[in-house]
């Protein structure tokens, strides 16, 4: 076989092996370096997917030579392809940073493993968005969730420790239920395969199992995407992991979940049946809204800037949900683009936290005073990823908040797109208390004293992605358009 | 435990044998029950029963935590450094029979025997970890 051919387990067996490697170097220079390589060439290798799936349609590659069936495939269409690039994308951005940031933010005794920790997380998302396989995407769900407590618990905050505790209690929770779920389609069907899953459960549909196996699927997902009011474990994971961390899964982590959600309702249990028969729609658009709305309310409140952060994560969760949840093709591409979209501006934003830390030691409402004079560049990305985040025009945030409001109005439900628009006014007051605070109050005493090039340069990078993206969308909303074409669209 | 002569003695005897039976269950895991998942706990509680009689200090003296890290990083690279070596020779990954070009079904044996004892050691590896961190934290107060 090809190298080509080859690429779909490279995809994720090149950071699987890179990781005890990494582990063995001892060395957190030696190590931080070979991780870097390995996760641009993660990132090389998602690109090279990207581009060929567009070309050639999906593929199929098929674990130890076993026929698709009875042994493990990958399956990589537009959908996972553009998680993959997202997922590895962010790897190899925020990778670099990690060399000055872990001092700062990672406790010493765990410095060693930290690039261990990063590569298995990234390796179990990455595995999670590329396998057609049920019970494979639990095994990388377990990955890529085991290697998130260990890092949210290297953060040097003492209450580190309990948020990763709190995360790992609802996250195995999350997962439970997602087993259960997978448990019970496979008591009904005898498959694992997605497709060949899909192609039986149509057959068994109105029986009881399978009703409540996308019900726990369901629960499950939410739970792992943080959809209100199963959010509860982020607010403190994000807030008390170190910065880089936090930047990562904020990007990250919870897309996944939506992704799941997105392959499980849409490849497994098949529109038709999730949004027609079970009406799963029911669910997601009024706990989408609610967590939008609240999420933005409660993240108005906020002292510290990285809990903000992730109540606003919560709000954006919530409109990907609700997205899901109309249930027709503009929503869809909402969702997916918002996926990816939503992944840059809270990447940006976490980063600039992660700078702000760097030079000042936390990121409340207090150390923001005067900022934009001392941090010039690091309060411009806050500043161009937070318009994003209101949804202003020419960002990425517009465009994902275009096709939600307009897959409102398709599913007739013209006070919901007022429910969204209102939920992103919400945002304009939380990132403009930000905003006034660092630019129209005097700087304490002190010098020009910008964050080291290698913190501000990613968060420049994912900034100028921002805008990038929001004026081409060719990438985005053109795979999303594919994506949603293939995997169905309305019921 | 370390007061109780029998106890001390019978481990003393058990260990090794302990430790052969999870050789056995490691090897034999492709005729009979066993593997490399229950090998690897065997193994572990040899180690661990030693820790509990004879204490934590010579347990560590006997397997240091950095051969025991290794042990974790080392099985892991085996299993995906064999998926590495299948693609080398021109199969999928951890398609086993490419292993042997003459033989695929001895290709098969092959690459089954090598990836159980990296889940093996791993798992060896892990479980050990797991419970020398603890009784560290333990001795230090």
């Amino acid at each position: 076989m090809s190298l080509l051919q080859q690429l779909p387990a490279l995809q994720v067996a090149v950071p699987l092996i890179g990781a005890p490697l990494c582990a063995l170097m001892g060395r957190p220079r030696l190590a931080w370096m070979f991780a870097v390589v390995v996760a641009w060439i993660t990132f090389a290798i998602s690109v090279a997917l990207l581009e060929h799936v567009l070309d050639a349609g999906p593929i199929h590659y098929t674990m130890g030579g076993w026929p698709e069936i009875l042994g493990i495939a990958y399956v990589i269409d537009p959908l996972n392809a553009l998680v993959l690039v997202l997922v590895s994308g962010m790897a190899a951005i925020i990778m670099p940073a990690t060399r000055i940031g872990i001092n700062v933010e990672v406790v010493h005794r765990a410095r060693h493993l930290f690039h261990t920790m990063a590569l298995l997380a990234l390796a179990g998302m990455l595995g999670i968005a590329i396998t057609g396989d049920i019970f494979n995407l639990y095994v990388f769900l377990e990955i890529s969730s085991l290697a998130s407590y260990a890092l949210v618990a290297m953060g040097i905050d003492r209450r580190a420790t309990r948020a990763a505790f709190h995360y790992l209690v609802q996250g195995t929770i999350g997962a439970t239920f997602i087993l259960v779920g997978i448990g019970l389609a496979y008591m009904m069907t005898g498959t694992l395969n997605m497709a060949d899953m899909a192609a039986r459960l149509p057959g068994v549909s109105h029986t009881a199992p399978v009703q409540a196996a996308l019900a726990f699927v369901l629960i499950g997902t939410a739970i792992k995407a943080a959809i209100f009011p199963a959010h509860s474990w982020m607010p403190n994971a994000y807030t008390y992991a170190p910065s880089l961390v936090s930047a990562f899964f904020g990007a990250t982590a919870t897309k996944i979940g939506a992704y799941m959600l997105l392959r499980l309702v849409y490849s497994v249990f098949g529109a038709d049946y999730a949004f027609g028969e079970m009406k799963i729609g029911w669910v997601l658009v009024p706990l989408g809204l609610a967590g939008a709305v609240a999420g933005s309310i409660v993240a108005v409140w906020q002292h510290d800037l990285r809990r903000m952060l992730a109540y606003s994560s919560v709000a954006q969760v919530g409109y990907i949900a609700a997205a899901i949840g109309f249930a027709n093709h503009d929503g869809l591409i909402a969702a997916i683009v918002h996926v990816f979209n939503h992944g840059l501006m809270k990447g940006a934003l976490f980063l600039v936290m992660a700078c702000v830390i760097m030079r000042l030691g936390k990121a409340d409402m207090e150390s923001f005073r005067g900022l934009g004079r001392r941090m010039p560049l690091t309060m411009g990305c806050f500043v161009v990823a937070g318009l994003s985040m209101i949804g202003v025009p020419a960002t990425v945030g517009f465009i994902s908040k275009w096709y939600l409001v307009s897959s409102a109005l398709d599913a007739g439900l013209w006070p919901l797109a007022l429910v969204i628009v209102g939920a992103s006014l919400i945002a304009v007051i939380y990132i403009w208390r930000v905003v006034d605070v660092a630019y129209f109050t005097d700087p304490p005493p002190g010098a020009r004293d910008e964050a080291p090039a290698m913190l501000v340069i990613p968060a420049v990078v994912l900034c100028a992605l921002c805008i990038v993206l929001g004026v081409t969308t060719d990438l985005t909303v053109g795979v999303a358009n594919t994506a949603a074409r293939l995997l169905g669209g309305a019921p | 435990m370390n007061e109780f002569i029998l106890v001390r003695v019978v481990v003393k005897i058990m260990v090794p044998f302990i430790l052969l039976f999870a050789l056995y269950v490691q090897m034999h895991g492709d005729y009979g029950p066993g593997g490399g998942f229950q090998a690897g706990v065997i193994f572990a509680t040899g180690i661990i029963v030693y820790t509990i009689v004879f204490g934590i200090r010579r347990a560590v003296e006997a397997v240091p935590m950095s051969a025991v890290m290794a042990m974790v990083c080392c099985g892991l690279i085996l299993y995906a450094g064999t998926g590495f070596a299948t693609m080398a020779l021109g199969g999928e990954y951890l398609n086993y029979s490419v292993l042997d070009s003459a033989d695929p079904v001895h290709g098969q044996h092959a690459g089954i025997i090598i990836i159980e004892l990296g889940v093996g050691i791993t798992v060896a590896g892990v479980l050990t970890a797991v419970f020398l961190v603890f009784a560290e934290r333990r001795a230090r107060r």
